[in-house]
């Protein structure tokens, strides 16, 4: 301790001090300031260009899934309208069909009426001509028949005896 | 690729000086003679001087060297260069008045240089005050002005662009690892910018004086108990005036003890407020010093010893110490500014949290 | 007959190293044990070796 006490010089410490703290003055606003500043400054900007990516990454992966939705949106739509247009012929067709089958089946009956008409036409006309041809023949007949007065008297009476018989 | 060439250049000036002062010194038989001489020369390096030496030429008796101005106040500033003593030899007259070394330190004296002594060899003659340019102080002067040089150059360069110049390269890491690894986790995010201009100034003059005490110029400054006593004085200083109030509640009535071990604890923790910077002052001298003498004695070994190979295996092992004073250098900077970036951390702490 | 100082300061000495010597010892076991925390047993290490020598160092120049 008394070596210590002893060596102590007190110039070297007035010149020390003095020197030292002017040393701390100097570097701190010519050095310390700047070169902190600019090592900050320089950290920032490399955290703001990270920041900066990140951010710019999110917006891409946004707006992909943006994309996406979009699309799946339009998709969803496509199979609307395409859903919607197969209904819609199917129901044309439907409609077509039931249509046709109702025209045929209309036009099938009104023909078959016709035909019955026609038939019951025919029948008719056949009848008439049936009656007319029965009506000559049978005139044919009678003059034939009665051109004797035998002959009418022999029928007068069978069918006199027929009517007996009834 | 500038450090390793600096490192080599090291090495080899290492190497080299041991080897030349071998073959001047070979003439030097008488081995009692010798050792005294190795043991003088090294308790002279380890004082501070009054001129810059930087070797003697024992043969012709030359010193090889320069003058430093002396400044001493004795009833009027009296500036003279120190070759006025001629090495110590002569007494110097000033103004009316003289002047001797004796001891490394300046005594007035008459005009023959007279020297009263006391019973206990103490000389009683007055002692002016002495403000001398001491090779200490030159020391200092030069490695301060390389400093700012150095890193006013470094802070410039960032005008030009986000990169640094050359020393810059090389330093930035070094005022980023007393940023991250010193400053924030010993002080915290929160008070820490305020300190960092006495921490990277005290770290890189620290490591800068340390490095340049292992240059053959023979620099021995932090060895010097008034240099590190200034800056654990600076510490000490601004650890108590940016002290917050738990820092003197944790000194004087220290929370969550007994009120016994309070009373007990408040003298102790008072104590350990001056032994903290005292323990800094005296690591920093001690193991600086300490460095100086082991390798200085082990370069005086060399001188010793006539046989080749003992003198090559303590040429290995001087080789092998000088590594490991470089770390040193680095590492009591090291220690110095961590510790006080850690006393400064305990003067803003803030205990909330605990207790 | 008296036993002078410096027998004294070698014995703290000897404590001092002992202590130091331990306290690397103890940070490289952790070391080993737990490689990612090495800076902070680092630092604390230094702190502790720090403390000791200052001890060491009082006990030096007390003599």
């Amino acid at each position: 301790m008394e070596k210590l006490i002893n060596e102590f010089s007190v110039g070297l410490f007035f010149w020390q001090t003095l020197l030292f703290l002017v040393l701390l003055f100097l570097l701190k606003k010519y050095a310390w300031k700047p070169i902190l500043n600019a090592v900050n400054e320089r950290e920032k900007s490399i955290e703001d260009a990270l920041n900066k990516a990140e951010e710019a990454k999110k917006e891409m992966a946004e707006l992909k899934s943006a994309n996406e939705d979009l699309l799946k949106e339009a998709r969803v739509e496509r199979d609307e309208i395409l859903k919607e247009a197969r209904t819609l012929k199917d129901k044309i067709i439907a409609e077509a069909k039931t249509k046709a089958n109702e025209d045929a089946e209309r036009i099938v009956a009104s023909a078959r009426e016709s035909i019955q008409h026609e038939k019951m036409a025919a029948v008719t006309e056949l009848k008439n001509q049936v009656a007319v041809l029965s009506i000559e023949i049978a005139e044919k007949i009678l003059k034939e028949e009665l051109s004797s007065e035998a002959k009418q008297s022999s029928m007068i009476s069978s069918v006199v005896n027929e009517i007996q018989l009834n | 690729m500038q450090g390793k060439k600096i490192f080599k250049l090291l090495l080899f000036l290492l190497l080299i000086t041991p080897s030349l002062t071998i073959a001047s010194e070979e003439v030097a038989k008488e081995e009692n003679s010798v050792k005294s001489e190795i043991k003088q020369d090294i308790m002279h390096h380890l004082q501070d001087a009054y001129d810059f030496h930087l070797f003697t030429d024992k043969t012709t008796n030359t010193h090889y060297g320069f003058p430093l101005p002396i400044i001493l106040w004795d009833n009027g500033l009296h500036v003279f260069m120190s070759s006025k003593f001629h090495h110590g030899e002569a007494v110097a007259e000033s103004k009316g008045n003289y002047y001797k070394i004796y001891h490394n330190k300046i005594y007035k004296t008459d005009a023959e240089g007279t020297l009263s002594m006391d019973e206990n060899h103490h000389v009683t003659n007055a002692k002016p005050l002495d403000f001398s340019i001491t090779k200490s102080v030159f020391s200092v002067m030069l490695i301060s002005l390389l400093i700012f040089l150095l890193f006013r150059g470094f802070a410039k360069s960032y005008k030009k662009s986000h990169i640094p110049n050359a020393v810059g390269k090389f330093m930035e890491p070094l005022v980023l690892f007393v940023r991250d690894e010193i400053a924030i986790p010993n002080i915290g995010e929160k008070h820490y910018k305020k300190y960092m201009s006495y921490l990277l100034t005290v770290f890189f003059f620290i490591w800068f004086i340390n490095l340049t005490g292992l240059t053959p110029l023979g620099i021995n400054v932090t060895g010097n108990i008034a240099v590190t006593f200034c800056l654990a004085l600076i510490t000490f200083l601004i650890t108590q005036f940016t002290s917050k109030k738990d820092y003197w509640k944790h000194i004087f009535w220290m929370p969550g003890v007994p009120v016994p071990m309070k009373f007990v604890l408040a003298p102790i923790e008072l104590l350990g407020v001056f032994i903290k910077p005292f323990a800094l002052m005296i690591r920093l001298y001690a193991n600086i010093s300490a460095g100086h003498i082991v390798l200085m004695s082990l370069v005086g070994l060399l001188f010793v010893f006539q046989n080749w190979f003992a003198r090559g295996a303590f040429l290995g092992l001087t080789l092998f110490l000088s590594i490991i004073e470089l770390l040193v250098a680095f590492l009591q900077a090291y220690i110095f500014t961590m510790l006080t970036a850690l006393y400064f951390g305990g003067a803003v702490a803030e205990h909330d949290d605990h207790h | 007959m008296e036993i002078p100082a410096i027998v004294g300061a070698g014995l703290v000495v000897i404590g001092a190293g002992i202590g130091i010597g331990r306290i690397g010892g103890s940070a490289m076991d952790a070391i080993a044990r737990q490689p990612e925390a090495t800076n902070k047993i680092q630092t604390a290490m230094l702190i502790a070796a720090a403390l000791i020598e200052g001890i060491g160092f009082a006990a030096l120049f007390a003599v």
